[in-house]
């Protein structure tokens, strides 16, 4: 093994990664402000903390620079045993279907704890708008920043249709997904020459326009007030509720608030596969192809006759579909939706998302929705550092995995055998 | 020059801005034979090559395609992916343009995708599984599986496409462009990179292309040795004008290609006479 660098070279990381520490700290940690008791500002110093957070740093690069030289240069994946790995592509191959049944199970398990429930939802509504961004970003790699505003167009078709009209909940589902793929493909037609940057940009300003004109259209939408008295679903047309023509009293069983959370679970989880399922078949056929495709190369794309601009259409439409079922889904379970819940906070959450489970990968984007959002919950407890944390443990995912959770492709269709396809070949597209 | 053509240039134009790329070009390839296009670094070669394959929309002149049905389609009113999928027109890449993160097979599937749209009732028929999609899709896989074969990659066909040798990744190209089931394959530079024994195998390749299946092949090749040995016809160009065109030998005793290769470059003038002799 080479030598690594010598103990100057040490010490001068550790003392330059300590620099940093002090002057990001010393605002941050060594100075402490509040508002006094009439309101004037008051602050203190606490140098004993800063001193110790950058010996830390300092003593901590110090450690990682030796442990760099002691294991030497090899890649983070490296690191990890060979026994653990196998363990792990064993458990790999096992985890989709063991992750499917445990979710099926997840309300006869947890069907007393409300907050578990409730959390297993939101979590599985990230993991559907995961798997339909998943179809723009991951497959046909195109960098959607405005992804929400589907979300959205879903959400207020279902709030407004039912509400106006009083249209059920399994009427609107449909026509929610269908506005939803045509305000895909309204995006889709002046985006279709943009490429990488300049399509992330414009997404990102579509997504906040749906949001201003939801805030600013007044009549329609009521403005910053939202939609309320969204119908709750029913179960194919009989209501969830304590009356005598409700589900419980229909089947001789005393009524429980726990029951519409319990189908609610079950609608969304359904919606979910449904995304998947779409997505994992759409990925064998033509279309599925041309996305990935044009993932990689859209000059190759074209000089094949493959006409792009359709193809980059369809990729649009669908994720927004499968985007708008989601905001139909969100409406009927809060039962009321403002633009507040609409932000770019939410697109870029769920794009994280996707980033994070890996580009393509309808697993990755299930666990990484699951680490994201449960994750998040986890947390809860460490109050004021949830953030700091949370986003360190992303930093250190990242560097551990620069692909993703699940970083390689699994081809559509193979002779003999199907080989998994590292990351490093796969382009990300943003084309 | 005789016999049945299956494109033909006619005072072909291209101009960048004020430079001229390429000037009054005319020539014609005919079906079933093989047509290179040849001349020194910057001739206009490639720029030809992307006003046939509609990549370049030409400033003047015209570009026909006759079919063996008789028809014809004028290629310079037709765009980007239109002359892939209507005039069958495939074509592959100075450098190479494969779908790097995706198997040889999955490259080749790409490659019949307007086949397989119109089999798999654009998607809808395909979503539901249909029998008529399954078929075609079966037949899809044998036809890939039969370019695997001729170019000598069937035991790679699962491989990433990204992993595989220079050479692999030329031929690959190939198979892939004949997969849409090109009445007329344009090549540009098809020989870059390869050693001796794989330009040899590239050759065959060819000449089967054009023996057994009657695909009208035009190339772009600076490999004298693969030009003179397969051409039927040879076109030269400098400047962007033609100066020459006619058979190898013919092309080869040209006093005025000998002078365009010496004036631009000594070594490809050695390389011209020594690839005839």
């Amino acid at each position: 093994m080479k030598a690594g660098p010598g103990i100057p070279s040490i010490l001068k990381t550790a003392f330059v990664n300590a620099l940093i520490a002090l002057v990001l700290f010393s605002l941050m940690v060594g100075i402490r402000t509040e508002a006094g008791a009439s309101g004037q500002l008051t602050y203190w110093t606490r140098f004993g903390e800063l001193v110790s957070l950058v010996a830390a740093v300092f003593g901590g690069s110090i450690v990682l620079e030796l442990l760099r030289q002691w294991i030497g240069p090899t890649g983070a994946e490296k690191l990890v045993p060979p026994a653990v790995k196998s363990g792990m592509s064993f458990i790999g191959r096992y985890v989709a279907a063991a992750l499917l049944i445990f979710t099926l199970l997840v309300p006869v398990i947890f069907y007393n704890q409300r907050y578990i429930l409730d959390l297993a939802i939101l979590v599985l509504t990230y993991v559907m708008l995961g798997w339909g961004l998943n179809v723009v970003v991951g497959l046909a790699g195109l960098l959607d920043l405005g992804y929400v505003a589907f979300y959205a167009v879903g959400a207020y078709s279902y709030g407004l249709l039912a509400t106006n009209f009083g249209w059920s909940f399994w009427v609107c589902l449909p026509l929610a997904g269908i506005l939803a793929a045509f305000w895909g493909v309204l995006l889709g037609f002046p985006v279709l020459r943009l490429r990488g940057d300049y399509l992330a940009i414009v997404t990102l300003a579509f997504g906040e326009i749906i949001r201003l004109v939801i805030i600013n259209w007044q009549e329609l939408t009521g403005g910053p007030n939202g939609v309320s008295g969204i119908p709750r679903p029913s179960f194919f047309g009989i209501p969830l509720d304590n009356s005598d023509d409700g589900l419980a009293a229909k089947l001789g069983i005393e009524y429980s608030p726990t029951h519409r959370i319990v189908f609610l679970f079950y609608l969304i989880l359904a919606l979910a596969l449904l995304t998947n399922w779409a997505t994992i078949r759409l990925r064998r056929l033509p279309i599925g192809r041309a996305w990935e495709a044009l993932r990689e190369d859209e000059v190759a794309c074209r000089a094949l006759g493959i006409n792009t601009t359709t193809t980059k259409l369809t990729a649009f439409a669908t994720g927004a579909m499968f985007g708008g079922f989601a905001g139909a889904f969100f409406a009927t379970r809060q039962g009321f939706i403002s633009p507040e819940s609409f932000t770019f906070q939410e697109s870029a959450l769920v794009l994280a998302i996707v980033v994070l489970g890996g580009m393509g990968s309808q697993l990755g984007v299930a666990l990484s929705a699951l680490a994201m959002i449960g994750g998040f919950e986890l947390f809860r407890s460490l109050e004021t550092y949830r953030m700091l944390v949370f986003g360190m443990a992303m930093v250190l995912i990242m560097i551990w995995r620069p692909r993703g959770l699940i970083g390689h492709r699994a081809p559509t269709v193979y002779l003999t055998k199907a080989n998994a396809i590292s990351s490093d070949l796969v382009k990300e597209g943003h084309g | 020059m005789s016999g049945d053509k299956i494109l033909s240039v006619d005072r072909l134009a291209m101009r960048f801005g004020g430079i001229v790329a390429v000037q009054d070009l005319s020539f014609a390839a005919e079906r079933k034979k093989i047509t290179a296009l040849i001349g020194p670094n910057g001739a206009g070669k490639t720029t030809v090559f992307n006003c046939i394959t509609g990549f370049y929309k030409p400033s003047g002149g015209a570009i026909r395609l006759s079919h063996d049905g008789g028809s014809t389609i004028a290629l310079e009113r037709l765009n980007d992916f239109r002359i892939a999928k209507q005039a069958k027109v495939a074509r592959t890449f100075q450098n190479i343009r494969l779908f790097p993160g995706m198997t040889a097979l999955e490259n080749l599937m790409v490659a019949q995708h307007n086949a397989l749209m119109r089999a798999s009732g654009f998607t809808f028929l395909g979503l539901i599984g249909a029998p008529r999609y399954r078929d075609a899709e079966k037949r899809a896989i044998d036809l890939a599986t039969d370019w695997l074969k001729r170019v000598n990659l069937l035991d790679r066909a699962d491989d990433a496409a990204g992993n595989f040798a220079y050479g692999d990744q030329r031929r690959l190209e190939i198979a892939r462009a004949m997969c849409t089931e090109p009445a007329l394959l344009c090549l540009d530079e098809p020989a870059a990179g390869l050693n001796a024994r794989e330009s040899a195998a590239l050759s065959e390749l060819l000449l089967s292309i054009r023996d057994e299946l009657g695909t009208s092949i035009l190339l772009i090749e600076h490999d004298m040795s693969v030009v003179m040995e397969i051409s039927d016809h040879i076109v030269v160009m400098d400047h962007g004008v033609k100066i020459a065109e006619g058979t190898p030998r013919e092309v080869r005793d040209d006093p005025k290609v000998i002078a365009a290769y010496l004036g631009a470059d000594e070594e490809e003038a050695a390389a011209v006479m020594e690839g005839g002799s």
